[in-house]
């Protein structure tokens, strides 16, 4: 596992502390799970995503996300409705090891309050609070 | 004591490394009011000599081929297994390793169960297969669980012809959860009464046994089309799997889950257990799918080999999220079934399977010139109920003092059925037992 | 430079079945045929399964080749923690193998099964007199079978009492098989934490335990191999608020004729065959797991319960409270069978002296490897120890290559990566069977291996070399599972 100066964090998103990433994209937000959990995960075997329509309040579980020998809980870091999830994980979970910022997104939810975004973490902040774990 | 290494001088000075005074000393940290007050009250030991005498008594003590004739069935079934598989089955390093974490220490293991998953699936006509459960009533209820799991609805119908102990293994596994089991009655003729579930929506299976607990074989596609109206997923269940070497298998009858009792692969009887549950289903449920699974992939040189895999279904890593809580199951029980498959092949399965059917209904033939009436008229696969005329217990009593079951009394499972015995015929039996059976029940 | 326990040899290489063969070859003596071809319904008859046709010289040859790729106890040490791999006595398989118990049906009647009846009933009294409880069920066909048993006999008991509660304690060094088995039962696990000694103590049971709590599960010793010294304390905070204590008796291999399970609070509790009193594991099974339970827990045991009578055994259903029935019929009889053999051939001076020894040969390992390996809690052990790869992180080693390091010296790696409480958990259980030089041996290759550790770390990481095939690609098997040929 990689020091977390050997990580990457975009910087056009926001993070929640059990390392889900959010990004703006307008109307809908964009979710999936960062560089930190990939690294602790491991090699992904597969990614276990709720159906479009499928709605979530802040903080419920929307899926999981499983290596060969553990199972993560994800998180969803703001409430909302389903509208999309990304289709290519079910042939290539490994695209959320390489290219977790962008092939590697998870879902698309329309927010139900878009303040949500602005209670979770900026990019220093939550580089910051790694560093403390 | 020979599986007791240490001499005194070993204990002594292992003792010194450890630094106790005493074996006793090792428990210090244990509270009195823990301990053992006495000595436990065992019998003295036995040297093996003793044993051996002890344990032949005992044997001596049951009835079995060839002194005795038994015509019971019911989920247990006596049929020949080759020395082969049983010579084979003693090699140490199948039965004293362990569960086969470690990979690269278990190809043997791993590749057999592999081979064992594919027969399996094959012989069910099913996409996947699992590395074996305790035995086809857990199975079953795994199954009914997983049919749960995958529908998210509350309720199963189960036809009252699946076994009564598969039934009532269902009944506890369900129950404390608080689902419903719906049971459906039985025609006339000996198959599942299917009518009940027509129109019913919130059902997450069906589930018939075919053969089924009379030896009659059910109308699987009715079944199939009767379970997919409801929405509802298909089991078919089993207890003699030689049936399939001789009729349509339940994949090819649109079975969603297909699971049962393997015993009959090879498996000695031993009184019930251990026996061998087979689980089998389709890929897309697969991560659904409850117990151990056998994966093939390569190693770091890009030779074949095999691992267990898709792990996270299970309790070690799901925990109670887990979809069953199964961890040893009866791998040296799936490796017997491998070898017995093995040596029987295709072709000799099919010929087994089509005698077994020929002596039973020799059996069936003659009884009914004899003047019994046998009172249902489906086809059957090795059993079938007779029915004996009034006070037959007494004859059946005479039978058995002198080693003869002849068949099993239904009465105790469905009082509706007096005086109807459940017979059951299979390789074992020559044409003199038969006609040795037939002359004692009808005198 | 020394010559190892691992060698390499010269092991054949051996397809899958339906590789090999030829339609026609037969290795089976079909019986003669003596009655004439009956009539069939045409339309219910198969193809018959797609099964490859091999000699039974074909059958022997792979299953031989098959074998020679596994390592057993009989092979070499095999110390992993939890699971009690002890030396399988041969008469055992004498004893399961006699024609009259192996060839006996279930549903026999009473006069012509008093054999196997009376070994069961035997059984049952020896099980309880070990644990100290007061009834027993061999029904259970494993460890984790025995503990969903246990859950369900819980879960009649608080229904017989008017309520049912809706959660159980389940320690954070439990096994997998304790959460999973009570989720079953419809409870929902509460984890705590033991304590820095490595048990539970008794203020954080207090805090959590309520009258909607069905009670705890222990395992004791628990799984870090040490003795739950406050059990007595806890059982009577849980029995306070009307819950039962289960204990799961893995470990049962530390104690017996030591630790009384009767009296310290145990309500019900759940032994391995296939693990304390050794029976093989036969690469996965099958095992039993018999659940002992207290007198005011019998009347919701499984049906049937072997009882005697004059003299005569035979099974009765006669138990109106009863959760029902866990498996078809009455249990891994082949392997009571075995169970039954052992505990008569040790009697109960040799089934202390066991786990005395069991107990002995840990704490020697762990006082031997404790400057080696970092030891998770420098305390007494009982049957098994726990240490981790702290003092090899540096290197860039963990335990994972540590273990596959062990196979190249002749050894089955000890259990890894469990307890959780533990990062990078190595569990060392070397059961009473192994003799000082093997434990010696043994110690010694540990320490060379931590040597490789600092000096070349490449040796660990590029392990195993010498067996069939090096480290194999779990990812793909999980990402594209190839679950049939």
């Amino acid at each position: 596992m990689k020091e977390i100066s050997e990580l990457q964090f975009a910087e056009d998103v926001r993070y929640a502390d059990d390392h889900e990433w959010a990004r703006d994209e307008g109307d809908k937000v964009r979710i999936g799970v960062d560089d930190y959990a990939q690294d602790q995960l491991g090699d992904i075997v597969f990614v276990e995503l709720p159906q479009v329509g499928d709605s979530f309040s802040k903080g419920d579980e929307f899926g999981t996300v499983e290596s060969v020998k553990a199972v993560a809980e994800l998180f969803i870091p703001m409430g909302g409705e389903v509208l999309a999830v990304n289709e290519k994980l079910e042939e290539a979970p490994e695209l959320v090891n390489k290219d977790p910022y962008q092939g590697g997104w998870m879902i698309e939810i329309k927010p139900a309050d878009p303040a949500e975004m602005e209670a979770l973490m900026t990019r220093d902040a939550y580089i910051d609070m790694l560093k403390g774990l | 004591m020979r599986y007791l290494p240490h001499t005194s001088e070993d204990v002594a000075s292992m003792l010194k490394v450890v630094g106790k005074e005493s074996l006793d000393d090792l428990f210090s940290s244990i509270p009195e009011d823990c301990r053992v007050s006495d000595r436990l009250s065992l019998p003295e030991p036995l040297t093996e000599w003793e044993l051996n005498e002890k344990l032949s008594t005992l044997s001596n003590a049951m009835a079995v081929s060839p002194d005795s004739k038994v015509f019971l069935g019911a989920g247990s079934y006596e049929h020949f297994i080759p020395e082969s598989v049983s010579y084979l089955l003693g090699r140490s390093e199948f039965v004293t390793s362990y569960t086969p974490y470690q990979p690269e220490l278990s190809q043997g293991t791993l590749q057999a169960i592999y081979e064992f998953q594919t027969l399996t699936a094959r012989l069910l006509g099913m996409e996947v297969a699992t590395a074996s459960h305790y035995d086809g009533a857990t199975a079953l209820a795994e199954a009914l669980l997983m049919a749960i799991r995958v529908s998210r609805k509350k309720k199963v119908a189960v036809s009252s012809l699946i076994h009564p102990y598969y039934r009532r293994v269902a009944q506890t596994y369900l129950h404390p959860a608080g689902y419903e089991i719906v049971e459906l009655p039985h025609l006339e003729n000996g198959r599942t009464d299917l009518a009940s579930i027509a129109g019913m929506n919130d059902l997450a299976a069906v589930a018939v046994q075919s053969p089924n607990f009379f030896g009659c074989v059910e109308d699987l596609q009715a079944v199939g089309n009767a379970a997919h109206e409801t929405g509802g997923l298909f089991i078919c269940a089993f207890t003699e799997p030689l049936a399939y070497g001789l009729l349509k298998n339940p994949g090819s009858q649109e079975a969603d889950i297909v699971c049962g009792e393997g015993q009959s692969l090879g498996i000695p009887q031993s009184f019930g257990g251990p026996a061998l549950g087979l689980f089998s289903g389709r890929m897309k449920f697969v991560r659904n799918m409850p117990g151990r699974l056998v994966g093939q992939t390569t190693d770091l040189e890009g030779r074949r080999g095999f691992v267990l895999t898709l792990a996270t279904r299970e309790q070690h890593i799901r925990r109670e999220r887990a979809t069953s809580n199964i961890c040893t199951n009866n791998s040296l029980c799936a490796l017997s079934a491998a070898m017995y498959m093995s040596s029987l092949g295709g072709t000799g399965l099919q010929e087994l399977a089509r005698l077994n059917y020929d002596k039973s209904e020799y059996l069936k033939s003659a009884l009914r010139k004899a003047g019994c009436t046998l009172p249902f008229d489906v086809p059957t696969f090795n059993e079938f109920v007779a029915v004996f005329p009034g006070g037959f217990d007494t004859t059946y009593q005479r039978l058995l003092e002198r080693g003869i079951v002849a068949g099993l009394p239904l009465a105790t499972f469905y009082p509706e059925l007096k005086n109807h015995y459940l017979l059951c015929v299979t390789e074992t039996k020559s044409k003199a037992d038969l006609d040795a059976l037939v002359r004692e029940v009808t005198s | 430079m020394k010559e190892t326990l691992g060698t390499t040899g010269l092991i054949l290489n051996e397809p899958l079945l339906w590789e090999k063969g030829k339609k026609g070859r037969s290795g089976f003596s079909l019986p003669r045929r003596d009655v004439e071809s009956a009539p069939i319904d045409e339309s219910l008859v198969g193809e018959g399964p797609d099964f490859p046709d091999l000699s039974e010289v074909d059958v022997v040859r792979h299953y031989t080749r098959l074998s020679t790729w596994n390592f057993g106890v009989d092979t070499g040490m095999y110390p992993l923690g939890s699971c009690t791999m002890k030396y399988n006595p041969k008469t055992n398989e004498r004893q399961a193998r006699l024609p009259g118990l192996a060839g006996s049906h279930p549903l026999l009647p009473q006069s012509l099964s008093q054999g196997v009846l009376r070994l069961m009933f035997e059984l049952q009294e020896y099980l309880a007199e070990i644990t100290g409880m007061d009834a027993v069920t061999l029904q259970p066909a494993a460890g984790a079978h025995g503990e969903l048993t246990g859950m369900l006999v819980m879960h009649a008991y608080h229904q017989s009492k008017g309520h049912q509660p809706s959660k159980i304690i389940v320690p954070d060094t439990a096994h997998g098989t304790n959460p999973s088995s009570a989720a079953l039962c419809g409870y929902r696990p509460v984890p705590v934490k033991s304590n820095e000694q490595g048990i539970l103590s008794t203020e954080s049971i207090a805090e959590i335990m309520d009258e909607d709590t069905a009670g705890i599960m222990v395992t004791n010793p628990n799984t870090l191999g040490l003795f739950e010294e406050n059990i007595r304390a806890i059982a009577e905070i849980v029995h306070g608020k009307g819950g039962l204590v289960y204990c799961d008796g893995a470990n049962m291999n530390a104690v017996m004729g030591v630790v009384q399970m009767g009296k310290i609070g145990i309500d019900v509790m759940h032994l391995n065959l296939h693990k304390t009193f050794s029976t093989p594991h036969g690469g996965g099974g099958p095992g039993s797991g018999p659940v002992a339970v207290k007198d005011h827990l019998e009347p919701f045991l499984p049906v049937p319960r072997v009882v005697e009578e004059k003299g005569a055994y035979r099974l009765s259903y006669a138990f109106p409270k009863s959760i029902g029935k866990v498996q078809a019929f009455h249990g891994n009889v082949g392997v009571m069978i075995k169970a039954y053999s052992y505990i008569l051939s040790l009697g109960p001076e040799d089934l202390k002296k066991t786990s005395q020894l069991a107990v002995l040969n840990a704490n020697y390992i762990k006082k031997k490897l404790k400057d080696t390996l970092y030891l998770a809690y420098d305390r007494p052990c009982m049957h098994e120890c726990v240490f981790s790869d702290k003092n090899q992180k540096a290197h860039k080693v963990m335990t994972l290559d540590m273990a596959k390091r062990l196979m190249d010296y002749g050894y089955h790696p000890p259990t890894v990566y469990f307890p959780l409480v533990v990062d990078g958990a190595i569990m060392i259980e070397p059961t009473e069977t192994e003799c000082k030089e093997d434990l010696d041996l043994f110690i010694e290759a540990f320490k060379a291996i931590a040597k490789e550790a600092e000096e070349n770390g490449e040796l660990l990481t590029q392990a195993p070399t010498k067996p069939k095939l090096r480290r194999l690609d779990e990812t793909t098997a999980a990402r594209k599972p190839c679950l049939v040929g």
